[in-house]
């Protein structure tokens, strides 16, 4: 990167080196190339910044060192077989891709999971909704400096990982559901596995809560920074935790409810400034609303089958489908084409990382290359999802 | 000096090869400086009454500069496990635990493998200023350490602009973080050199504030002096000035690069900033420097605010009280011998854990050993005041750690606003209103 200039190296085109007898002293503002390596980047995103002293003046994204061609390979396998590969987009939250993905081609064949998956589906999603954010979390504060909440973090996404080990014997990338249902039942323990977990865990969002929430260094960080508006948000299609937090309650599990989330209660938090510091207290809510909802839904797990009655030999119908969930990032929609075969005509990802990203560069104008990690940060991003 | 050194070795040899020889001539026989040493160590009161630098010993304070030396390298070695440890055992983990009985020896094996690595030099980089630049980092953190005062006498030197000196040397510390900046041609390293030159500079002139505060109680610039007042005040400086200590304990982080203030470095914006294309040995100098500095900032905070070498309560010598106090750096060592040998106890019985179990049981004796030695009427006199020093010492190391552990890190805007803006205003009116205070005083 050093000693390099060029033109707008934003604006597209080829970073060049200076012409012969061109200085490069000459100018004020200095490119820096933030990642692809880099520790708070949350994987392999390069942000080119340029700056003006430590104050960005502009910053162009450039993702794709993840591209694995997810959505080509869906083109090739069928549809019981390109499961397991949602779970590797985003992969801290693979049950919610597994759902999302589950879900859209039931739709497209025209069953339902049975009353008992779904409730199970519910339970395992909501989960991994907090085990997200969880890592969010964690990860977020390292990145404003704060280096002991990742590990408390990590502890109780510790205790997550062991309830989906028991359940389907993977951690990361569960495949925990299966078209028109699930594969496994409930093991011995399931409910009070869950039941101890949401005694404890308001306590430890609590915990974190005293870490964080009032910490001066926290707040002055936070708030203010990243500012987003709604009707940014909307403009660029954001959605998740980071559109609630300029104040839009706008959540698919009210909105478009899916897998029975009618049947529970729970709140959508909301935020009022947009800000970094929001995107925070939402997700610590949603946390907390997760476990609501969980606990509801324990209570009332039917008897009854867990898998609906699909051929053997999958060929949905003629026809195209979208269908969207509340993945803990945002919106996560799976657009599916069939032309009757054993193979989907075309799969097509709407992937709430890649299109909450779009705000970055809004975001960080203006702000301090400090402020450009935290707002990468409080986005949520993985890059596993955004390049996919 | 070095004729008579030399002389001094020739004839201590031949006292070894008669040990009878040895307990009975070696004062006598021996020379003036290394007849003082031996006095030193094992008397201190009947020593010389001011450190050799003052004295003209010149033999004793290169001894004195040795000791120095190597007491803070171990220190940094202590404060490398403990702050591991320390650190992991508020995050719920257990830090380092495979290199040696709970992790002893993993400063060791750390050291090693700086030692072994490659010595990079990036393409590009001015390469005088890029050897440079670690070297000067450590001699401005070390040799501040001349001026300070780790007992009545075990000091190399009392210089009369003592706090002058510490504060003038360590100073030029920021001096080796712009240099290895700037001459590392890449972009985070001299953002990181910008951040810190901004930072210490600004936090530099609180510091300077508080420490004047000081001077005004005390009316000497001497390290041993400022001490000497405090004993005389039969009050720590801290109950005078706790503004001005405030200040200081603040700006002392911010100095050293430390957590909440660790934006030179902040590993999460700029990799690791002014030393991101160091590696091995060269790097292991800057953890070096960093270490020596937060000791050596501790230590001047010690000095000037808690009583120096002094144990608590050193105007009262009521009965039993001395000996009391003159028995507890044995306990503490006891103490810690204590802990590492119940550990060893505890270990499995597993012939895996052997190794393990045995090495704790080593260094728990060693612990022993020197806690016993302490609790020995010379040594327990000779040790106080250096120990009452390290222990003070440690008690800010061990905040330093305790900082890491809880605060986010500041931005490089707000780090420079509390600066300017907080700090220095009221070091300023802290510094007017102890000016009017002492003046009224009678």
């Amino acid at each position: 990167m050093s000693h390099r200039t060029t033109p707008d190296p934003l604006r597209g085109g080829p970073m060049t080196a200076p012409a012969p007898g061109e200085s490069h002293l000459d100018s004020s503002e200095m490119i820096l190339n933030m990642g692809p390596q880099h520790p708070s980047t949350h994987g392999v995103l390069r942000v080119v910044l340029k700056l003006d002293g430590e104050r960005v003046v502009d910053a162009e994204c450039v993702i794709g060192y993840l591209h694995r061609g997810v959505e080509k390979i869906g083109e090739h396998r069928t549809y019981m077989q390109f499961n397991p590969y949602v779970d590797r987009m985003d992969y801290v939250s693979a049950v919610s891709n597994g759902l999302g993905y589950c879900e859209a081609v039931e739709k497209l064949q025209g069953v339902v999971a049975p009353p008992r998956a779904q409730v199970v589906r519910v339970m395992l999603a909501e989960l991994n909704r907090i085990s997200s954010h969880i890592v969010w979390l964690g990860t977020h504060a390292l990145d404003i400096g704060a280096m002991t909440p990742v590990f408390y973090s990590f502890r109780e996404r510790e205790e997550i990982l062991k309830i989906f080990e028991k359940y389907c014997g993977a951690r990361l990338t569960t495949h925990a559901f299966r078209i028109g249902g699930l594969q496994w039942d409930l093991y011995d323990g399931f409910e009070s596995d869950l039941r101890r977990f949401c005694q404890t865990f308001p306590a430890r969002v609590d915990e974190y809560e005293t870490l964080l929430t009032e910490n001066r260094i926290w707040r002055e960080r936070t708030v203010g920074v990243g500012r987003l508006d709604a009707t940014t948000c909307k403009a660029l299609g954001v959605t998740g935790p980071v559109l609630r937090a300029a104040g839009v309650a706008w959540d698919l599990r009210k909105a478009q409810p899916y897998s029975g989330y009618e049947k529970y209660a729970f709140e959508i938090p909301v935020g009022e400034n947009g800000d970094t510091y929001d995107r925070y207290r939402v997700r610590l809510q949603e946390m907390r609303q997760s476990c609501r909802i969980i606990a509801q839904a324990v209570d009332g797990i039917p008897d009854g089958p867990i898998l609906a009655r699909i051929p053997k030999v999958f060929k949905p119908p003629v026809g195209e489908v979208y269908h969207s969930i509340e993945a803990p990032k945002g919106e996560l929609g799976f657009y599916i084409v069939s032309d009757g075969s054993l193979q989907p005509y075309r799969l097509r990802v709407r992937p709430p990382s890649f299109v909450n990203l779009q705000a970055l560069r809004g975001m960080v104008r203006g702000a301090l290359v400090a402020d450009v990690v935290a707002i990468i940060g409080s986005i949520d991003i993985v890059l596993g999802e955004v390049d996919r | 000096m070095s004729m008579a050194g030399g002389w001094w070795l020739v004839r201590n040899a031949e006292c070894c090869r008669r040990p009878g020889v040895l307990a009975a001539g070696l004062t006598a026989a021996l020379p003036a400086p290394a007849a003082n040493l031996l006095a030193a160590v094992t008397s201190p009161q009947a020593a010389a009454t001011s450190p050799p630098g003052n004295t003209g010993h010149f033999l004793l304070a290169t001894v004195y500069i040795l000791l120095i030396f190597a007491g803070i390298s171990v220190g940094v070695i202590v404060m490398n496990w403990v702050e591991r440890k320390v650190l992991a055992h508020m995050q719920v983990r257990l830090g380092p635990m495979r290199v040696g009985p709970h992790g002893l020896l993993q400063p060791i094996a750390d050291a090693l493998k700086l030692l072994l690595k490659e010595d990079l030099v990036p393409q590009g980089a001015d390469h005088l200023v890029f050897w440079l630049a670690p070297v000067v980092v450590v001699v401005a953190a070390f040799s501040a350490f001349t001026a300070i005062p780790f007992g009545p006498t075990a000091a190399v030197s009392d210089l009369n602009i003592g706090v002058l000196f510490v504060l003038a040397v360590a100073s030029l510390g920021v001096l080796g973080i712009i240099f290895a900046g700037w001459s590392s041609n890449s972009h985070y390293p001299l953002l990181g050199a910008l951040r810190a030159g901004a930072q210490m500079v600004s936090y530099e002139i609180t510091i300077g504030l508080a420490v004047v505060a000081v001077l005004l109680h005390t009316g000497t610039l001497s390290m041993q002096g400022i001490v000497r007042a405090q004993i005389d005040h039969q009050q720590w400086l801290l109950f005078r000035e706790p503004v001005a200590f405030g200040l200081f304990a603040v700006a002392m982080v911010a100095e050293t690069n430390r957590s909440p203030f660790d934006l030179p470095e902040a590993e999460s914006e700029l990799v690791a900033g002014y030393h991101a294309e160091y590696s091995g040995f060269r790097w292991s100098l800057f953890m070096l420097g960093e270490y020596a500095g937060m000791m050596l900032v501790s230590a001047v905070a010690v000095t000037l605010w808690l009583g120096g070498w002094t144990r608590p309560f050193p105007n009262v010598h009521a009965a039993g009280l001395d000996a009391l106090f003159s028995f507890v750096p044995a306990a503490c060592f006891l103490l810690l011998a204590g802990m590492a040998l119940r550990a060893a106890w505890k270990m499995p019985g597993h012939r895996r854990w052997r190794v393990q179990r045995d090495g704790l049981a080593v260094f728990g004796s060693l612990l022993l050993g020197l806690g016993l030695l302490l609790a020995v009427p010379p040594m327990r006199t000779a040790c106080q005041n250096v120990f009452w020093f390290v222990l003070k010492v440690a008690v800010f190391q061990y905040l330093f750690i305790w900082y890491r552990a809880t605060f986010p890190r500041y931005r490089y805007d707000q780090l420079l606003r509390i600066g300017w803006r907080i700090l220095i205003p009221t070091a300023l009116a802290n510094l007017v209103l102890s000016a009017t205070l002492t003046a009224l005083r009678p």
